[in-house]
């Protein structure tokens, strides 16, 4: 008996050993960095991640069933860019677990061409591709030595759009063209709002603070860092932003967090009556509210115009499949398919053969009355101040402490002791 | 298994000069004391290799990793920078709101929690119909996934729609703010904790109730005493231990709480509310490992503050429990 179990036992040790030392191996052994290239064949698959609303869910499925297609395409959307966010940095801080092409907010585009964050992605460069795109969101996407690490996809310039039957409640003028004058600056919206706000007291002047914040900060050159990288919140222009938010979150906001459920719901239950609209913001309206009639756009925005949001296509150096990402990101970027991505989300296309081509067949939509998107979004493009506001390497990052700021505020924190928090915030990224 | 002790053993080396083959012979014995020596070891060798593989290397390695910079987006650890993370750490208000958070939400409900749970067990340790069922169905919220607890009081609490607001609001009462205010989203959380646990403990105390001997009981009965003084002076002293070790676990258990408010969290970046008020040291180890400052060596820092701060409550937890079993000793 003895000498069985005693093998049997020294077998179970040596196998144990044996486990810890794979164990071990395997735990160091996982940081490879750029994933070995694996050719990809008909049936396999390459992924993608967006999120909220990129518009490639046709294009994929109509990819898929191709049966001439040289590999397959599984995509995955993240409601939300603040949660990607999220996993994309730790995903690129751990050197593994990102899709093969990963969708990214233009405002973090600053931080990933910088040195250190670059080579985790694959130079795009293709000098064919040199004029697609509009010059501002091409060279955002570009380090400074010339590497190209994302294709851009949309572009944000920011038109209002406004609820006309509770505008004319509140005995204000709803036409498409008579609200222009409205939205003509900030002191003639906010003090609209008060007017508004005097006839209709349950409804809101607008969807969030945060929003309102955004679209303020869209028109400030410097807001977070100057021109050579050096953080300067505690600047007057950003100050400005910041109290005149704050001033108003108590009469004229929600005071709900953007695309939260409360927010969700404001769109349908008369919560507000306008709302700063990117051409990506129509697919939310329409999503959140498709049986409320009277949503409008105008072609006018406060303080002339600005850009909010705009994406990006990338490939992450960890993609086992670059040549394969790289040319469906060439494809997801042509003309034809921003023409229809754009016909599903209401994105502005960054290409600029596909702006043309949107111009010329001259869209309008029914669910907004009608309005004349294509001919707004062209406009307002036009409007955008070239090179504003600038951003700097830690835009977004900052960008998110400057929304906790302004969400303090709306929860009932006193002002000046919320912008102390964002200040030991920012202080604390260094 | 091993049968012979240690004195056939040596006996047997003795013996063994004068056999056959003695060469073999002493290979054997040798073999057999080594088995004699070695085999507890070898027992109990599994669950420390994997403990070594799967506990210890990674907390040493995030000891090692404190003490380094992480470049913004690289994968790679950055240069040796000494204590700088825990100064930061140290030093970050938020470190100092989640430590205070962490305390408020485990005192709210490992207390209650606690005292409900032994009165739980009082009651069921009497001459119920259906015992058993009754016994079981407490530990009911137990077997339910943290995922669909999370959606059950979700819409408990939350802000403008949630159950209570809406019912405080039909009262004309004004709505509390659940994730705005600190106290009211502690309150939240630790009845989520309380929820979860209190039929876990209920079952434990339930069962140390059940070992005392029940002439006690027809004792204190003859000597006239009442229900609740059996309880006071009969039932708690007896299941002392038990409490103590139902007192450590939780305390251990909520310092490290972090389920339950990061599935309260409404906040966009999941920082534990906008000013930080709900969120806990756990959840300040997990967030500082998304930021893009020095994520890893801040968040092994913090780790590491946390791991002292439970040794430190441990040892207190041992000395009071030490204290406390002399004196019913006496």
């Amino acid at each position: 008996m003895s000498k069985i179990s005693k093998s049997w036992r020294r077998g179970l040790a040596a196998g144990a050993v044996a486990t810890l030392v794979a164990g071990l191996v395997g735990a160091c052994g996982g940081s490879d960095d750029t994933g070995e290239q694996a050719k990809l064949g008909k049936d396999d698959t390459l992924t993608i991640t967006t999120f909220s609303e990129f518009g490639y869910g046709d294009l994929i499925d109509k990819w898929n069933a191709d049966p001439e297609r040289p590999f397959k395409v599984k995509q995955t959307v993240v409601a939300e860019w603040d949660t990607w966010k999220q996993s994309l940095t730790t995903g690129l801080q751990s050197g593994e677990g990102l899709t093969d092409i990963v969708g990214i907010e233009g405002d973090m585009m600053p931080a990933l061409v910088a040195e250190g964050a670059s080579e985790q992605f694959v130079d795009l460069t293709d000098k064919e591709l040199d004029s697609r795109w509009m010059e501002s969101k091409y060279l955002e996407g570009q380090t400074a030595d010339g590497k190209q690490i994302g294709y851009p996809t949309d572009a944000g310039p920011e038109a209002f759009c406004y609820r006309a039957d509770l505008f004319e409640k509140a005995g204000l003028p709803s036409d498409r063209e008579a609200v222009k004058e409205l939205f003509a600056d900030w002191d003639t919206y906010f003090a609209t709002g008060d007017k508004f706000k005097a006839k209709m007291p349950k409804t809101a002047w607008y969807d969030s603070s945060g929003a309102i914040a955004q679209a303020m900060l869209n028109q400030v050159e410097f807001p977070f860092q100057t021109k050579d990288q050096k953080v300067d919140v505690d600047n007057p222009e950003l100050r400005k932003v910041y109290d005149t938010v704050a001033q108003h979150a108590a009469t004229q906001s929600t005071k709900v967090e953007q695309w939260g459920e409360d927010w969700t719901a404001n769109f349908t239950n008369d919560g507000f009556a306008t709302i700063p609209c990117p051409g990506w913001m129509f697919a939310n309206i329409k999503d959140s509210a498709p049986d409320v009639k009277g949503w409008d756009i105008v072609d006018a925005f406060p303080g002339g115009g600005g850009n909010w949001g705009g994406s990006y296509l990338a490939v992450p150096a960890q993609s086992e499949h670059q040549e394969e990402a790289k040319e469906f990101a060439n494809y997801l970027t042509t003309a034809d398919s921003q023409v229809a991505a754009s016909k599903v989300a209401g994105n502005f296309p960054a290409n600029l053969e596909a702006q043309t081509v949107l111009a010329e067949e001259n869209a309008t939509d029914t669910y907004f009355n009608d309005a004349p998107t294509s001919q707004i979004l062209a406009n307002r493009a036009d409007a955008v101040p070239a090179g504003v506001p600038f951003k700097g390497d830690k835009y977004s990052d900052i960008l998110g402490l400057f929304q906790q700021a302004i969400r303090r505020v709306d929860e009932g924190t006193d002002p000046e002791k919320s912008w102390a928090t964002f200040l030991e915030g920012v202080e604390g990224m260094s | 298994m091993p049968t012979t002790t240690s004195a056939p053993v040596e006996n047997a080396t003795s013996a063994t000069s004068t056999g056959a083959s003695p060469r073999r012979q002493t290979w054997r014995d040798r073999l057999s004391r080594w088995d004699l020596k070695l085999s507890p070891y070898l027992y109990i060798a599994p669950f420390f290799l994997v403990f070594a593989a799967i506990g210890l290397y990674p907390m040493l390695y995030t000891g090692y990793l404190s003490f380094f910079s992480w470049p913004a987006y690289g994968s790679e650890v950055g240069p040796w920078v000494g204590w700088d993370n825990y100064a930061h750490v140290l030093g970050d208000s938020v470190f100092r709101k989640a430590f205070w958070n962490t305390i408020g939400i485990f005192l709210l409900s490992s207390v209650p929690q606690i005292i409900v749970a032994t009165i739980l067990a009082a009651l069921l340790d009497t001459r119920l119909r259906g015992r058993t069922l009754w016994r079981m169905s407490i530990l009911l919220p137990f077997v339910v996934a943290p995922a669909a607890s999370a959606m059950i009081f979700g819409s408990i609490f939350a802000d403008n729609t949630g159950l209570i607001n809406q019912m405080l609001d039909g009262f004309g009462l004004s709505k509390v703010p659940w994730h705005a205010d600190r106290f009211a989203s502690w309150t939240a959380i630790a009845t989520m904790v309380n929820w979860r646990w209190t039929g876990y403990n209920a079952l434990i105390i339930l069962a140390a109730m059940q070992a005392i001997p029940r002439d006690l009981y027809e004792a204190a009965d003859i000597d006239g005493a009442s229900k609740v003084k059996q309880f006071f002076h009969v039932t708690l002293p007896s299941i002392r231990p038990t409490m103590i070790f139902v007192i450590v676990t939780s305390t251990i258990g909520g310092l490290q709480i972090f389920t339950e408010p990061r599935i309260f969290d409404t906040n966009l970046r999941f920082q534990g509310g906008s000013d930080f008020q709900y969120t806990t040291l756990t959840m300040y180890v997990f967030n500082t490992a998304q930021t893009t400052t020095n994520p890893y060596p801040r968040a092994a820092a913090a780790a590491w503050v946390l791991f002292l701060i439970i040794v430190g409550i441990a040892l207190v937890n041992f000395l009071v429990t030490r204290a406390v079993q002399r004196r019913s000793l006496r």
